[in-house]
């Protein structure tokens, strides 16, 4: 049994079933000692809940993980390392007061007599480890007052503690800089120069293709193909992920666009953005593209009240309005489906019905009391609009699935009959049926008249539902597009802050 | 009992009404007192105090905090209130005592509402703060009414409506004004939204910070109308009368099912806990026990039925932590 | 006084601040008293302090990691009340003196015994430890009075009263076991794993989880110590008093989460320690001693440090928000 033909990690038709939901159907993966593997799919494809299945923290209904040829069971990410199976976590899980090198070796501290640690020893060998990944810090310093890439470094660092067969890398570039990065993938490629199986978890093509050897792609938790990196393309990659080639197939009746209902000029907040200037019509949709931290969501924000701008002038219907609080937001018919569905969008524990009603609680009131009729009214009105699925309006939303939660969301917002629409990446982490639904109504919506702004870093949705897009790049608008002259190439050199001539 | 049955539906879910209905068998067994008339109409009595605060930090914890210094507040209240009473008349003196004691409400709502500092620090400082104060302003001595006979001030500790005992009326009053403003005015709603998700009802457009204010302002004026029932019982005040009591009115709203962690629970509810606690003691009391052993019994109902709760949430009877 | 004011030490005190206000109110009350500054009142003040102080130590780990412990008063006075109770059992009467030995080690592990319970609710039932111990609060105060059947207990071995007179060289022996006590749960906290793995509990429950830290024995190990200091405590008390009443430590809990908590402890859990917490019950001590040297009435005490807990909640909140990057929420 050599370990040259024989994969780091096998994993058979792994089942996993949350109540509602099968998130992984038999899905077959593997990885070989030496190569760096790419896992692909959109967001709900499945990617985190197999790895958490490779990583111990969660537990297969069905199917076999075989390690060097080894069934094996691992019911804690303790049993997964033993393996060595090691998973970085895309969300960062470090006891920001405790020492860099506390973290590296947490729950494996080097001891001494008395149960004292083992500072020397651990320090050295932390020191090496940081040393090997060209970090610049000490191992001894306090991890809360590192840099968000740095912390992402001392996380990478606890991966080499063992001898490792499998490191999982999840969106190990979210947070870092492009000098990090190519750290980063120094590290990966003498990883994997020792032998050992990259699991590379992604939704960059660029850096796939240009690290990894094979490509496995999930589509609705199941597996979908693997291709080898050097044999394919992004266009079959993508076809494989989404199911058909790039859909910009859209309702091409000539859209009909009303006064100027929005109108942003020159507003500037320090730090988040700079120098924002658009407008948004009646009957329009906008789509503000960009990557994560380009400065949309703040922008939003601040057109609901939640943030103070610096500088600039906003005018809602022609008139220049100052919002002080989402309360005078609402009031001025400008509604958010914030980005955050769970920590922002809902009340989790209570139910549909008042979850939806809760902006104009004060007001659907009979004497003093809440008018049951009038929400009953409401909340059926928009479950039939939007075909939201549960089996009454009692049901806490917290049971709902993603799609039906974000319906109950967008419902609450359209209740309020707003005059422009924000909504903050509306389809993230929600099941493509109802992500096409979702766009679908964005149309419809526009289509009545109302004013729309889109904000999502998928290419596809942006390119799907708007009349014309934003680009940002780093709190600036890049560039404006209209969706005819549009390209994937040019929205692409935007939003990484490359600035090409626009066309006269 | 009837004002409890009419909450039907929602209440028969919760297991504490399978507990103090096994209670009140079980007592009932055991000694021939306990389900009479009497017995329960002074269990009802003697819990008014108790409850009526509970209706308070029932409010306040569903929005999501804590409030530990009504304790303090209440002998702050009943030595102000008494205090003034021969200085003052009763007439004065209540809506003075009332009004002081809610400034201590809009500190706590301010300090926990609007500055955001966090409730348990803020209401254990103001705790002891208020014990100060009115060490202060009693120089440490106990007050008392001189004319305990001739005062209409009697009415609220000692008199009776139709039969029933004042304190009774002003508790289930309360509790009943209180479940219909929680459970089906726009406050009550806001209160739950914003215990539940902070965060998620900002951006639903609730003003937080005035609905967390308000609830502390609720918490005091409960405590206030304790303090008339205690004052007008006892028609006297020791300067620590109300030392404890923010720990047994608490114990009595976590065994209503309300969660510490704010968004869910029920005035009702916490009335049934407030019972559930007197008639233990009672019940104890009646079948010769110790008074303290109420507070072993307590012990194990408190643990026992957050338990259960929290085990029916997560679906597993123990916790998944290694 | 010269290297004071060299940086590490004013870095030193930005980090500590309440050790700052202990300096300020020591210089306070060393111009403004006359009788504050002299050797005999600091061994007064450390023996005073050294009853909330042990406690205050134990309920430092417990608060990094990220639990509280409320019952502390109540095992505080079932421990002080097996201390003076034992000592006159019959089985020991021909022991002399040493009939103190298996009173102060049944108290203590008394004391061990209720933290253990706490510990193993809270590890096996998953109830917050805010419920669980408070409601262990007014359990074990009925213990203290099923055990006392409401009596004062008297120590009738004056050997035992008399210990809590010893001094070792300038320090009274109560203060003497109060350091000895700070030093070992410092180099608990900040030396050995057990140590470290609490600020990991604390700080990152889900990722000492994922670590492997086995989180339920941990916490349940804190809560005996916790238990262990809070009955030490008791039973240093009680020699002090050579008697045990049945209310003995009402309220302790919350002066020791007072001091805490100015100490700098977060109530979240993952921050804090013992230099800290040291400050805190300091604080606390001198003011009470130094306002008591006044003459100002103890009211006022209460006054002030209700003021000082939710002044510095206030501080703390104003010099660390970063985090919401300006969100209007």
């Amino acid at each position: 049994m050599s370990d040259a033909q024989q994969p780091a990690l096998r994993l058979q038709g792994i089942v996993k079933t949350f109540p509602g939901v099968r998130a992984l159907d038999g899905v077959d993966f593997e990885v070989m000692p030496g190569e760096v593997h790419a896992l692909l799919g959109e967001n709900g494809a499945g990617k985190s809940t197999l790895m958490k299945v490779l990583a111990g923290m969660y537990q297969p209904d069905d199917g076999k993980i075989i390690i060097a040829g080894r069934p094996v069971r691992m019911t804690t990410p303790i049993e997964a390392k033993a393996e060595g199976v090691v998973l970085i976590h895309q969300e960062l899980s470090l006891v920001p007061e405790m020492s860099a090198a506390e973290n590296i070796y947490l729950g494996e501290l080097p001891r001494r007599s008395f149960g004292r640690v083992d500072w020397k020893t651990l320090e050295e060998r932390s020191n090496t480890i940081l040393k090997r990944l060209k970090c610049s810090f000490r191992s001894e310093v306090t991890v809360a007052n590192l840099s968000i890439a740095n912390q992402q470094m001392v996380e990478i660092a606890r991966a080499l503690t063992v001898d490792a067969r499998v490191v999982v890398f999840d969106e190990p570039t979210a947070s870092l800089t492009d000098a990090e990065k190519v750290v980063l993938f120094d590290i990966i490629n003498d990883l994997k120069a020792q032998g050992v199986g990259i699991v590379y978890i992604s939704h960059r093509m660029d850096e796939i293709f240009t690290l990894s050897d094979r490509i496995t792609v999930l589509r609705d938790g199941a597996y979908r193909g693997t291709l080898t990196t050097a044999h394919t393309n992004e266009d079959e990659v993508t076809r494989l992920m989404i199911g058909r080639s790039l859909d910009l197939s859209r309702d091409e009746a000539a859209p009909t666009f009303g006064k100027t209902m929005l109108e942003v000029r020159n507003m500037g907040c320090p730090g988040l953005y700079k120098d924002i200037s658009f407008s948004v019509r009646e009957g329009e949709v906008v789509g503000f593209y960009g990557l994560v931290g380009a400065g949309r969501t703040e922008i939003a924000e601040t057109l609901f009240g939640l943030r103070k701008p610096a500088s600039g002038e906003i005018r809602v219907d022609g008139e220049p309005v100052e919002i002080a609080s989402p309360r005078d937001a609402i009031a001025l018919g400008i509604s958010l489906v914030p980005e955050n569905r769970k920590e922002q969008g809902l009340v989790l524990q209570m139910n549909c019905r008042d979850n939806m009603t809760l902006p104009q609680v004060q007001d659907l009131t009979a004497g003093p009391f809440v008018s049951q009729g009038a929400e009953l009214a409401i909340f059926d009105q928009y479950r039939d609009r939007l075909a939201i699925k549960t089996p009454s309006w009692k049901q806490p939303v917290g049971v709902l699935s993603g799609g039906n939660q974000q319906k109950i969301v967008i419902g609450k917002w359209l209740s309020m009959q707003p005059r422009v629409l924000i909504v903050d990446e509306p389809t993230r982490g929600i099941d493509v049926g109802s992500k096409s639904e979702i766009h679908q109504l964005l149309r419809e919506l526009a289509g009545q008249g109302y004013a729309v702004i889109v904000i999502s870093s998928e290419m596809p949705e942006v390119l799907r539902v708007s009349d014309r897009i934003v680009a940002m790049y780093h709190g600036r608008i890049m560039r404006e597009f209209g969706i005819h002259e549009v390209t994937e190439d040019s929205l692409v050199q935007a939003i990484s802050g490359i600035r090409v001539d626009e066309p006269a | 009992m009837t004002r409890l049955k009419a909450g039907g539906p929602a209440i028969a879910k919760q297991g504490i009404l399978v507990a103090f209905i096994v209670f009140m068998i079980a007592f009932s067994l055991m000694s021939d007192r306990f389900l009479s008339a009497d017995n329960i109409m002074s269990v009802f009595r003697q819990s008014a105090i108790i409850g009526v605060m509970a209706i308070g930090v029932t409010i306040v914890v569903i929005g999501g905090n804590l409030d530990l210094s009504v304790g303090s507040m209440l002998s702050f209240a009943t030595v102000l209130v008494v205090d003034l009473h021969d200085k003052i008349g009763p007439e004065l003196a209540i809506p003075v005592m009332v009004l002081a004691t809610l400034c201590l409400g809009a500190i706590n709502g301010f300090l926990i509402g609007i500055l955001r500092l966090n409730s348990l620090i803020v209401t254990l400082g103001m705790l002891s703060a208020i014990q100060g104060l009115v060490l202060i302003y009693s120089g440490g001595q106990n007050v008392d009414i001189v004319d305990q006979r001739g005062t209409w001030f009697a009415i609220f500790g000692r008199g009776a409506v139709f039969g029933i005992a004042t304190p009774i009326i002003i508790f289930g009053a309360l509790a009943l004004i209180f479940h219909v403003i929680m459970t089906t005015m726009p406050f009550g709603r806001r209160v739950h939204a914003v215990g539940g998700n902070p965060t998620a009802s900002v951006f639903s457009g609730i003003p937080r910070s005035r609905v967390v204010f308000m609830t502390y302002l609720i918490s005091a004026l409960c405590v206030a109308i304790a303090a008339i029932i205690l004052g007008s019982r006892v028609m006297g005040s020791q300067n620590n009368v109300g030392q404890g009591y923010e720990l047994q009115v608490l114990a009595a709203v976590i065994l209503g099912g309300t969660s510490l962690l704010g968004g869910s629970g029920s005035i009702l509810r916490t009335v049934l806990g407030v019972l559930m606690l007197a008639f233990i003691q009672n019940g104890l009391i009646l079948m010769g026990q110790p008074y303290y052993t109420q507070w072993l019994v307590t012990w194990a109902v408190i643990i026992v039925a957050v338990w259960l709760d929290v085990a029916a949430k997560r679906g597993r009877l123990f916790s998944p932590i290694a | 006084m010269r290297h004071l004011f060299q940086n590490p030490v004013l870095r030193w005190l930005m980090r500590n601040p309440i050790w700052g206000f202990v300096l300020i109110v020591f210089i306070f009350f060393s111009l403004s008293s006359d009788h504050f500054f002299d050797a005999r009142n600091f061994q007064n003040i450390l023996v005073q302090t050294s009853t909330i102080g042990l406690i205050a130590l134990g309920m430092t780990l417990v608060m990094i990691n990220g639990n509280i412990d409320l019952s502390v008063g109540a095992t505080l006075a079932l421990a002080a009340a097996f201390a003076v109770d034992v000592q006159s059992w019959a089985m020991f009467a021909t022991w002399g003196n040493w009939q103190i030995l298996p009173a102060v080690c049944l108290a203590l592990l008394v004391g061990i015994a209720m933290g253990a319970i706490n510990g193993f609710i809270v590890w096996k039932t998953g109830v917050d430890a805010f419920i669980v111990t408070l409601g262990a609060m007014l359990g074990i105060r009925g213990l203290v009075f099923v055990y006392t059947g409401e009596q004062s207990f008297y120590a009738m071995n004056f050997a035992y009263s008399d210990f809590s007179a010893f001094s070792v060289g300038p320090l009274p022996v109560l203060a003497l076991i109060f350091l000895l006590c700070v030093l070992a749960v410092h180099w608990l906290l900040s030396r050995t794993v057990h140590g470290r793995n609490t600020y990991a509990v604390g700080g990152n429950r889900e990722a000492a989880v994922n670590a492997g830290i086995r989180v339920g024995p941990h916490m349940m190990i804190n809560f005996m110590i916790i238990g262990f200091l809070a009955a030490l405590s008791g039973v240093l008390l009680s020699t002090q008093m050579g008697a045990a009443t049945p209310n003995l430590g009402r309220d302790y809990e919350l002066w020791v989460i007072t001091a805490v908590v100015l100490g700098g402890t977060k109530l979240t859990g993952g921050k804090g320690d013992i230099i800290g917490t040291l400050g805190g019950v300091l604080a606390i001590g001198i003011l009470r001693n130094g306002m008591n040297l006044m003459q100002v009435p103890a009211f006022y005490v209460y006054v002030i440090l209700g003021s000082i807990l939710i002044a510095v909640l206030f501080l703390d909140k104003r010099f660390n928000t970063s985090t919401d990057g300006g969100l209007r929420l």
